[in-house]
């Protein structure tokens, strides 16, 4: 499994705090979870945003993160604390 | 070396107070604050909302305080972020780092400041008198936090 959270503006399009996907072999990184879930259509496309941000086990990592399964990713748009 | 995630409000004359307090051979302390302003994309807020991802927040926090603590000789360095509902001109941030002499406090408090804008998971809603809207991650921050990266690499 992957455990997958929206942050933010993305949890409130994809009305969706988190989701538990089961793992798929072919994933190899953030991105290729990312493009699955915008394959999705509809609200899903707001992951395309160019200037998303995601976390694998809550450190902020790059779309070519490697994944694997057990892992928790988080998908957010730019932070804007301060 | 305080890292501090609290809906409270606080009071930023008695954190930098504690920031000195029992610390002889503190010589500077340098302090920044933000601030709820009252007007932000032309529209006047009411509230502005603070949302964090619990599970990381804190974490994040630690990780750039520890690279400050790593690029420059400090005593001490802290950092407390406010979260949830928030009113106008409250602070919502509060950094300080302590040295010996300044120059390590002043680059070190700008360091942590323009990290926790690009890598700290916080997010801002604005509530204002025309409605309800996430504020828009800006390139200023991402370029201010890339200039250390820049210097970085130059000393290399």
């Amino acid at each position: 499994m992957l455990t997958v959270q929206f942050l933010a503006r993305y949890r409130e399009s994809l009305q969706c705090e988190s989701e538990q996907l089961p793992w798929q072999e072919q994933w190899q990184t953030v991105d290729d979870v990312r493009q699955f879930l915008i394959a999705r259509s509809g609200p899903w496309t707001v992951l395309e945003d160019p200037r998303i941000m995601c976390a694998r086990n809550q450190d902020v990592c790059s779309l070519q993160e490697p994944l694997q399964a057990g892992d928790e990713l988080a998908l957010f748009p730019m932070v804007t604390g301060g | 070396m305080s890292i501090r995630v609290q809906t409270a409000p606080f009071d930023p004359g008695a954190e930098l107070n504690a920031v000195h307090a029992g610390e002889l051979g503190v010589g500077a302390v340098v302090t920044f604050t933000g601030y709820v302003r009252d007007i932000n994309q032309d529209a006047a807020i009411e509230e502005l909302f603070l949302e964090h991802f619990p599970g990381m927040t804190e974490k994040a926090l630690a990780k750039i305080r520890d690279e400050a603590l790593q690029r420059w000789p400090l005593i001490g360095a802290h950092i407390l972020h406010r979260v949830g509902p928030l009113s106008l001109a409250e602070p919502i941030v509060f950094v300080a780092t302590s040295s010996m002499h300044r120059s390590a406090a002043f680059a070190a408090c700008e360091f942590i400041m323009d990290y926790l804008k690009t890598r700290a998971p916080f997010w801002k809603k604005e509530h204002t008198t025309t409605g309800s809207h996430w504020v828009d991650g800006r390139d200023s921050d991402t370029l201010a936090a890339a200039r250390w990266e820049a210097a970085d690499k130059e000393t290399r």
